[in-house]
């Protein structure tokens, strides 16, 4: 993402100009837009003119427009942001209040003025700007029967390709079915891999399971690969790296990302970071429970008390159209900041950051230990369900 | 319009004719004779009798009556009356005749000429035993085609040839049959007579022939289709039981009998022995009343005494085809449980302890794997450097799996012992590969626990990270009630006592303490898989034989284990295991039989496609059967349904109560030993019989206590090691589960994370479908 303008005054409410680059940008946008801001950008409009004969000519026509938000809509699979609402600037073209359906484009800037820009905005504006390397990375999870095609970026896992098959087993007498079979699984996945698969922009491929399955399936995917000559996976052979899973399901994602071993090839290091404070909260969890706290009321009791020392938060809540709720959960991060705690947003679109989002959303692990207050726990939990 | 012309030139005597021809053409109306009139005019083998010696003891033709007309006549009654009533025989006699004559001809079939039956039967006063057996005497030998039966039911007992005894008792045997029918008086008799009295001369001469004979005879046990039930629940029982319990009945009415016949003292005689031999059965007696009356025979206690007794020896009632269905279910799984009991078998065990190799083992030595196959697996793996896996490949059969020298998935075989039929299932030992031994342990009734005693590797596969602990626990939770601990590869420690004991102490130990065993159903065997002793044959090695005294084998173990009640009373289910195209039409799925039974041409529902299918065929090891039972590992080929409505995981159950399926379930957990906590949000992978799904914790309702159950903790915010919980699972898709308080062995699933198993769960109620869930949110 490219900033090109910043103009915020001192009460936060201003405008930020952005060109997004990549398909990441489209989410940090995501995360950006709100209900209620307004967004400007190029787009096309048919228009309907009439010609003083009576005649009805329809054109379309590239326009800028500029929009206030009521509705977002992010489509994960193919990366593209909807951004839909009612027209404030009228032109020549379209009429004050008529209704428009932005389609944020890569490399196409837009404007994006909010009435406050809250520090969790900006903090991402500063993240989704950083020029740093990113290391798009591919991941195979699998086991006999079912495999997950997974694009990890840093803040996105995206599943390319779920399959699915019914590999026979082994009876007496019978394994041809069962080889062909398993045969027949894979060549299901070096299909999905050989669509889904760019290696401009993956830097590395997993290729996780349990037992021998991704043994097996690297030998057949690079004998088939020599078979067919399909120069591209046998090029890349050196970005293919085999990794233990417990299963083949998309949350064993977590622990092949948590392996130290493929640690050094991963060039971001977010997606691992936040499967690494998960881990550390529920470890806190199994030996000092006092220590570990979830929900807002209790991570907001626990702010107060300057208790926290890691805040997870999801940026699920971030999106909450009520702009209370959002308020609330802003204060909560910048008051835990304020205290010298760290504060790590998870995506919800990571596994880790999935499963956080079941866990309430947040999480903190605290300074020091704070007894459980059962009455409250139980209206709590009430208000989440 | 045509039609009115051909109406107009129509010959309507040929159009009648042939409407006749079309329409209204039976049987009965090709003769041109009515039955009256064919039973006056034609010649008929029963009418041609000479009846000379017909004489009939008044009372006892009136006792005999009552029953007969009690029982029902058929048609042949009837079209025997016409020549009956030519012989001057009063209506009860007659009745008494014909009912006689329809028994004696279901035992004899045609072979006798009705004429002679009927002399003989009037000549033994309407004693269709005494008159069978007459009649089978003056025959030389039973019919060919009943013989395999009677050795059959011989079998069981012993073979005492009771032909030859016939023709001494037949003098007994009336005069008991006679007194007998007098005293029965009030209510009919639902059981034919000819029953009673048969088991009676059963009783009667092997008692005086031989007191230890049990009870045989030649009417008895040519009686096809007979009530297989009673007969198994009496055949445990052996022979004596039934003539004690006979006993009763037996004395009281030779006591009541005015008409002691000449040979009446003979038959005290009996009654005396029979006494004396009684005393331990009327646990037996009573079972066999509660057999009868649920059959719905009514009447006094006599006649259900008489009925129950007439069951005992040899169990001759005729299956009735009006029975349901269900009767005939279980009396068919009772005799196919008499002839040898079948048990589900999971060897389970740290990686390399042996598994393989020791079962390959013991099928080689049983001899279900021929020489020439070992012979070959020997050659070939020897090629490949791995000559002690020659007995694992008998299981092991992918390439990969012999690559590698390990097992990856469960190896499905049979074989049979002495008193078992044993469905194998060879469980892979490495840690990856839980997922599947969870799949065979799920199916199975028993385990044997296989150790591997070599120094240092007990001491891994038993420690923590060691899959000894976890497979014996997934066992145990997932309702194997009994292991045999099979202390596998003691050829390498010398067959040292001190380490036999070392193993037997901490394994016991903690298969009681921890897993939950109970210690009666924990056995210890020390083998060695490799060099095959122990397996089969009684131990030779002298270092073995030294402290291992009682010389038990690992086989005979397998033999003196108990199978558990199988819920065949339960409505149908079966949870697939596999689906695969077999050979012929259709394909076939795989699966152990969950609970009831299952025969060729049933209707299924298979859930949750909710598509029906019906079953074209039913395999238990390759052999084609007629029916399948609850705890049957079955291969099914299935017609009239798409191979993408069925996957692994998916239900096959009865149309009449399908299974339901869920996405939401609450579940009572039992939590191991792990590193983590579970809360809500916990992703964890739900394994259930041989499906495993993502699923995630939705909430935690409460925490138990682990002994009593009783709620420590309402909505607690996490769940730590070594407790039990209620929680709420969401599943990924929906899928057949059943409750646990409806079917035990379907109620339970394992919940693994991280490669571990954290807890094993009983479902408690099933919360919502998919289809609700998107409803409600």
């Amino acid at each position: 993402m490219k900033l090109i303008h910043r103009d915020i005054d001192k009460n936060n409410s201003g405008s930020i100009t952005l060109v997004p680059e990549e398909a990441e940008d489209m989410w940090h946008t995501y995360n950006l837009v709100s209900v209620g801001d307004t967004i400007r950008s190029t787009t096309i409009r048919k228009v309907q003119t009439e010609t003083a004969t009576g005649s009805v000519n329809v054109n379309k026509v590239r326009t800028t427009l500029t929009i206030q938000v009521e509705g977002i809509d992010f489509d994960t699979q193919a990366c593209v942001l909807r951004v839909s609402g009612r027209n404030i600037r009228e032109n020549q073209y379209v009429k004050m209040g008529a209704y428009h359906t932005l389609l944020l484009e890569m490399n196409r800037q837009f404007t994006l003025t909010k009435q406050e820009w809250d520090s969790v905005a900006i903090d991402r504006i500063e993240t989704a700007c950083d020029p740093a390397q990113h290391a798009d990375l591919m991941a195979i999870i699998m086991q006999e029967g079912v495999a997950h095609i997974c694009l990890v970026t840093p803040s996105m896992t995206l599943v390319r390709a779920k399959i699915e098959t019914n590999i026979p087993r082994k009876r007496k007498g019978m394994c041809d079915q069962h080889t062909k079979g398993l045969h027949r699984f894979y060549d299901q996945i070096i299909q999905a891999f050989q669509r889904h698969c760019n290696f401009d922009i993956v830097k590395c491929v997993l290729i996780a399971s349990p037992g021998f399955v991704k043994d097996h399936f690297a030998d057949y995917l690079f004998s088939q690969a020599q078979k067919m000559d399909d120069k591209t996976i046998i090029d890349n052979k050196s970005k293919f790296v085999l990794v233990h899973s417990s299963s083949g399901f998309k949350h064993s994602l977590k622990e092949v990302l948590a392996d130290p071993s493929i640690a050094g090839k991963l060039a971001d290091t977010k997606a691992a970071g936040e499967v690494k404070a998960l881990e550390d909260f529920y470890t806190m969890l199994q030996t000092d429970p006092d220590r570990a706290y979830y929900g807002i009321r209790h991570c907001e009791r626990a702010a107060e008390q300057q208790a926290i020392e890691v805040l997870l938060i999801s940026d699920e809540l971030f999106r909450a159209q009520d702009v209370a709720q959002r308020k609330r959960y802003v204060s909560l991060v910048d008051s835990v900041k304020e205290n010298g705690g760290e504060v790590k947003i998870f995506s919800s679109l990571h596994v880790s950051g999935e499963q956080l989002g079941q866990l309430s959303g947040v999480a903190a692990i605290l300074r020091f230990p704070m007894p459980d207050d059962d009455g409250e726990d139980e209206e709590d939990d009430s208000e989440e369900d | 319009m045509s039609r009115h012309r051909i109406v107009r030139t129509m010959n309507y005597e040929d159009e009648y004719y042939d409407d006749d021809e079309e329409y209204s053409h039976s049987v009965d109306d090709s003769y041109c004779i009515s039955p009256s009139t064919a039973a006056q005019f034609t010649w008929s083998r029963e009418k041609n009798v000479n009846f000379a010696a017909y004489i009939g003891e008044g009372e006892v033709i009136n006792e005999e009556e009552e029953e007969a007309e009690e029982k029902g006549s058929t048609q042949r009654h009837d079209s025997d009356s016409a020549d009956n009533t030519r012989l001057q025989l009063s209506d009860l006699e007659l009745a008494q005749l014909n009912s006689c004559l329809e028994e004696a001809r279901n035992i004899l079939g045609e072979s006798v000429p009705e004429s002679v039956m009927s002399d003989v039967i009037i000549q033994n006063q309407f004693n269709l035993e005494a008159s069978v057996n007459q009649l089978l005497c003056q025959q030389d030998a039973p019919k060919p085609q009943r013989e395999p039966r009677q050795r059959r039911n011989r079998s069981q007992a012993s073979t005492t040839p009771v032909k030859t005894e016939s023709d001494s008792s037949v003098n007994t045997v009336q005069d008991f049959t006679v007194s007998h029918r007098k005293a029965t008086t009030g209510p009919p008799a639902l059981v034919t007579p000819s029953k009673s009295t048969s088991k009676a001369t059963i009783g009667f001469k092997t008692d005086e022939i031989q007191k230890s004979t049990p009870p045989s005879s030649p009417a008895g046990s040519r009686k096809s289709g007979l009530k297989l039930k009673v007969q198994n629940d009496c055949t445990s029982a052996a022979s004596s039981p039934a003539k004690d319990s006979r006993k009763a009945s037996v004395k009281s009415l030779s006591a009541h009998s005015g008409l002691a016949d000449t040979d009446s003292a003979s038959s005290t005689k009996t009654v005396t022995v029979s006494e004396e031999n009684g005393s331990s059965t009327s646990a037996i007696d009573s079972s066999l009343r509660n057999a009868v009356e649920f059959m719905g025979l009514e009447g006094d206690q006599e006649t259900i005494q008489t009925s129950v007794d007439s069951m005992k020896p040899v169990a001759p009632l005729p299956k009735s085809k009006l029975k349901s269905s269900k009767i005939d279910v279980t009396s068919e799984y009772s005799r196919r449980h008499g002839d040898k009991e079948l048990l589900n078998l999971v060897v389970i065990g740290h990686v390399d302890a042996g598994k393989s190799t020791l079962m390959g083992h013991v099928l080689y030595q049983l001899g279900t794997v021929n020489k020439k196959t070992m012979h070959k697996y020997e050659q070939e793996s020897k090629k490949l450097g791995k000559s002690s896996f020659a007995f694992a490949w008998v299981l092991d059969e992918t390439d990969e799996e012999r690559a590698r020298g390990v097992t990856m998935d469960v190896a499905q075989t049979r074989f049979e012992t002495e008193k078992k039929i044993v469905t194998l299932l060879d469980a892979p030992g490495h840690k990856d590969f839980i997922p599947n031994m969870i799949t065979g342990a799920s199916q199975a009734d028993v385990a044997i626990l296989v150790i591997n005693a070599t120094k240092g590797e007990f001491e891994t596969g038993f420690d923590a990270g060691g899959q000894t602990r976890e497979h014996a626990l997934l066992a145990r939770s997932l309702g194997v009630g009994q292991v045999i601990v099979a202390v596998n590869k003691m050829d390498t420690v010398d067959w040292a006592e001190e380490r036999y004991q070392l193993i037997v102490k901490k394994i016991g130990q903690f298969l009681t303490k921890q897993a939950g065993f109970k210690e009666s159903d924990i056995f210890f065997i020390p083998c060695s898989g490799l060099t095959g002793e122990n397996l089969t044959k009684p131990p030779t090695d002298p270092c073995l034989t030294s402290w291992y005294t009682s010389g038990i084998t690992l086989v005979k173990q397998i033999d003196d284990l108990k199978p558990p009640t199988r819920p065949i009373d339960k409505p149908f289910r079966l949870n697939v295991s596999d689906v695969f195209k077999g050979v012929g039409t259709g394909f076939n799925v795989a699966g152990r039989v969950g609970s009831g039974y299952v025969q060729p041409g049933d209707k299924v529902i298979i859930m949750p496609a909710g598509v029906t299918a019906n079953i074209k065929n039913v395999f238990i090891d390759d052999q084609p059967v007629t029916l399948a039972f609850a705890g049957d590992h079955v291969n099914l080929t299935l017609s009239g349904v798409d191979m993408v409505n069925v996957n692994i995981g998916s239900c096959l159950c009865d149309p009449a109560s399908p299974a339901r399926s869920a996405t939401r379930i609450r579940a009572k957990i039992a939590i191991f030993n792990i590193d983590t906590p579970i809360t809500k949000g916990f992703p964890v992978v739900f394994h259930y019989q041989a499906i495993n799904e993502p699923a995630v914790i939705k909430r935690l309702l409460s925490q138990l206590n682990r002994a009593t159950g009783e709620v420590i903790k309402k909505r607690p915010r996490c769940l730590v090691k070594n407790t039990s919980a209620i929680v709420e699972i969401e599943l990924e898709r929906s899928m057949c589960l059943e409750l646990y308080t409806e079917f035990k062995d379907l109620g339970r699933f394992m919940l693994r994370s991280g490669g571990h198993t954290i807890a094993a769960g009983l479902v408690e109620e099933l919360l919502q479908t998919k289809a609700v869930l998107n409803g409600a949110s």
